[in-house]
């Protein structure tokens, strides 16, 4: 810990001594959807890309047309108008009929993908996941281990009106939390959705996964992250909830098995023993409301 | 001079009963006079809306907050969005409508003259109350402004007013579109047969059955939300056995139709540009006709793409999903006939030309990110994000506003008598034209990369593409003010143009002098003049 902190520090003073844009990390790459750490994520990826090649070909062949009569057919270049081409009901049925076929090649894949999302059967581990404004509880239903996830300190003081820290200066700005949800890899994960007040939403990009948590309601949503892809990764609240909707970031922490075991028993045990005096010390006080 | 002489004699009755100061336009039923009001009001709300959308895009200019608090930073997302499309594109739409349709088929003025006056004066009283609620307190509406319960309900002091305030927009735009629907189907002058009407005036029509059929439909949802909030009503509340979900559909059941309600007359304005600048007929007039009425139709039943997250069972998701994609059908076709309109023609660039071509590529763009929307696994991971601020501003700005403004450039000179400052459009048509894209292409790309909607601070990798998006809102919003500059010239004066404005233009309005008299066609036009308009 001390070193990291110490590493902590030093990163900070060679920031400010580089001053901010030489820190910060370039976003112009930043152009397209990335493939995620799941094998639906990638499905949804590869569906993506399907379809936006198959618009940039249908782009290049209208746009292609468009500009070509835009060239050749000017009047300042003498083009005359040949008024009598007004109806073709050939052309017509073509350009009906083609694209109803490439929309039947694109529906197929996206209803196979759909139902394989849909599929919530054989999970392994089954999570409760409330958004409240603002944060999230995770609630783990079969290990008795229960925690708030809320925007770090780091970037809470940054984000102020009157904040005069850089975000830039701040680890992970806006996309840290305090307590991240700690899963397995190669898990079947569920996880049971829902809302304390108003709407938010789960999203976690390298999943694929966006789910509503709606009060009153759940919703099911699952992922697997790969065996070999454990690491940090990071979402955000995608339903606007009020006013610090933007401040109530996912961070999910997806560690081996054996490193996932170790935590939930050692955070199982804790919270038990946490609990435990206060119920001893208070035995004939109602339970809290 | 000798101009004006001319027109006397056609001229002669107007002259006579045309009501002077403020008792014109108060107590106004002409059409044109109307017609005025609407587009003047809807170019206030234009920039009015448009100064909510500089504080947002200055607020997100650079990571960290800077200007304003997050919940006024909400309230300028709902409220630029409620301005932009009911105070703007809507009255903008019916401002063209009044000034047009009269025109286009040979009639003196709109069937409901004061209803029409009526419906107009209700839509300043609307957004003053929509407006002041940004003075009350705990400030103007922030739930954005599809009013999702509960968080809506949160809202303060500006809860009523949001309500009330769509309320009577609601009951601006019934009423106009009921006007739209009685003139046309009963003051066409004799021989100009549904399938001779301008396509303007048939996607006005279309677009007046869907206002009637949704508009109820909005004011109902939003008066469950009143009763929720203010006597004790559960619509949309789960702990008392309501479903928030379903404010959602019965929302989105408005909402959809609501895009083509904004988009379908600037189908038919593009329709009578492109034709005109081409110097050909509309390629396919009545397979365009038929492919408004479907889009008209299939908008119906797709409303629940705008919500594929909320966890809905497989086979609506499926359902909702083949319905969207179907809508590519009869837009592809209208895409197809405008670019076959082109093909062969004889073309040349003037400014409303200039705009419908823009709408034709910077709409189509729209049109796929649109389909690339519909497929639910992918949606899935664009739902909420800048992809679809991206696409729907795609469609929205130089869809419908450019379909306006290639409207009010084609038409400008018929309503004024006077031609234009041409440099001067071409230059707010390049500028708009190239910021348009600079503040919405980097959405595209800021949504894929994982950036959430309506959110008033980010992550810092997506400074970059922010910094870019914010430079193009600002230079687009700098040169919409040539727009007022150049009306507010062609208005005072301008080289005088003939009954028929442009070349290849066809249609009654262009059979009338320039500026038109102050009712229409006081005798129906003759059916040699109908059937040379209606040159398809
Ligand atoms: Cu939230
Ligand atoms: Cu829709």
């Amino acid at each position: 810990m001390m070193i990291r902190a110490r590493l902590a520090s030093l990163a900070l003073a060679l920031a400010a001594a580089c001053g901010p844009t030489a820190h910060a990390a370039s976003g112009w790459h930043l152009l397209n959807m990335t493939p995620g750490v799941t094998e639906m994520s990638r499905t949804i990826y590869e569906l993506h890309m399907l379809i936006f090649w198959v618009c940039v070909a249908i782009a290049v062949l209208v746009f292609g047309v468009m500009i070509y009569s835009l060239v050749k057919f000017r009047k300042s270049k003498g083009a005359v108008a040949d008024v009598t081409l007004v109806h073709n009901t050939q052309v017509e049925l073509v350009w009906t009929v083609i694209p109803v076929a490439i929309l039947v090649a694109m529906a197929v894949p996206a209803a196979r993908t759909l139902v394989a999302i849909e599929d919530t059967s054989k999970t392994e581990l089954t999570i409760k996941v409330t958004g409240f404004q603002w944060g999230w509880e995770y609630d783990y239903l079969d290990d008795g281990v229960t925690y708030f996830s809320h925007l770090d300190h780091a970037s809470n003081a940054a984000r102020q009106l009157d904040s005069t820290i850089d975000p830039n200066t701040v680890d992970n700005y806006l996309l840290n939390v305090d307590h991240p949800l700690v899963v397995p890899v190669g898990t079947k994960v569920r996880l049971l959705i829902t809302g304390a007040d108003v709407i938010h939403s789960w999203w976690v990009p390298a999943f694929g996964v966006k789910k509503d948590a709606i009060p009153g309601f759940v919703n099911e949503a699952w992922f697997k992250v790969d065996t070999d892809k454990p690491g940090l990764y990071r979402g955000q609240c995608a339903e606007l909830c009020g006013r610090d909707h933007g401040f109530m970031p996912i961070v999910v922490d997806v560690r081996t098995k054996a490193d996932y075991e170790t935590w939930v028993k050692a955070e199982a045990a804790a919270q038990k023993q946490a609990a435990a005096p206060a119920d001893a010390a208070a035995p004939a006080a109602p339970s809290a409301p | 001079m000798a101009d004006h002489a001319l027109d006397a004699a056609h001229d002669h009755d107007s002259h006579d009963h045309k009501p002077h100061g403020w008792r014109r336009w108060v107590y106004a039923t002409n059409h044109k006079d109307i017609g005025t009001m609407y587009l003047v009001f809807a170019c206030t709300m234009f920039f009015i809306g448009g100064a909510m959308a500089m504080v947002i895009r200055l607020e997100l200019f650079k990571p960290g907050m800077q200007f304003v608090d997050p919940q006024l930073f909400n309230s300028m997302t709902t409220m630029h969005a409620l301005v932009m499309i009911f105070g703007a594109v809507m009255p903008a739409w019916t401002g063209l409508a009044n000034w047009m349709i009269p025109m286009q088929v040979g009639a003196p003025d709109m069937a409901l003259p004061r209803l029409n006056n009526f419906s107009f004066w209700i839509l300043p009283f609307a957004f003053t109350l929509l407006l002041s609620s940004l003075f009350v307190p705990g400030g103007a509406p922030a739930g954005g402004w599809t009013m999702y319960p509960p968080l809506v309900l949160q809202n303060g002091a500006s809860f009523p007013m949001l309500i009330f305030s769509i309320h009577m927009m609601g009951a601006s735009s019934i009423l106009g579109a009921i006007n739209v629907v009685v003139t046309i189907m009963n003051m066409r002058a004799p021989g100009m047969t549904l399938l001779r009407m301008p396509l303007f005036v048939w996607t006005w029509l279309i677009t007046a059955y869907l206002l009637i059929a949704v508009m109820p439909v909005l004011a109902g949802a939003v008066t469950m939300l009143l009763t929720d909030h203010f006597f004790g009503t559960t619509f949309f509340t789960a702990a008392g056995g309501g479903d928030p979900v379903m404010f959602q559909h019965i929302f989105w059941f408005f909402g959809h139709p609501e895009v083509y309600i904004l988009i379908l007359p600037a189908f038919g304005i593009v329709s009578e540009v492109i034709p005109t600048f081409s110097r050909k007929p509309l390629f396919g007039y009545e397979a365009m006709v038929y492919a408004v009425a479907s889009i008209a139709f299939l908008s119906f039943i797709v409303w629940a793409h705008h919500m594929f997250t909320v966890g809905m069972p497989l086979a609506a998701q499926l359902f909702f999903m083949l319905s969207t994609m179907l809508i590519a059908i009869p837009t592809g076709v209208k895409v197809f006939n405008w670019t076959a309109t082109m093909w062969k023609g004889s073309l040349s660039f003037e400014p409303p030309m200039l705009f419908a071509l823009a709408f034709l590529f910077l709409f189509t763009i729209g049109g796929f990110s649109g389909l690339m929307l519909a497929i639910v696994p992918a949606d899935y991971q664009y739902q909420d994000t800048y992809f679809v601020v991206a696409h729907f501003h795609y469609v929205l700005v130089p869809g419908a506003v450019f379909g306006i403004m290639a409207g009010v450039y084609y038409w400008l000179p018929k309503w004024t008598g006077h031609m234009y400052n041409v440099r001067l459009a071409n230059w707010h048509f390049w500028l708009s034209t190239i910021f348009v894209n600079v503040l919405f292409f980097p959405q595209h790309f800021l949504g894929l990369a994982g950036m959430p909607r309506r959110i008033p601070d980010y992550a810092v990798q997506f400074t970059d593409w922010n910094m870019v998006s914010s430079i193009g809102a600002f230079g687009f919003g700098l040169s919409q003010l040539l727009f007022p500059l150049l009306i507010w010239q062609c208005v005072r004066s301008g080289a005088k143009v003939g009954n028929r404005a442009w070349e290849g233009a066809h249609g009654l309005e262009w059979e009338l002098p320039s500026p038109p008299p102050y009712h229409s066609w006081t005798e129906a036009p003759s059916d040699a003049l109908i059937a040379r308009g209606a040159s398809h």
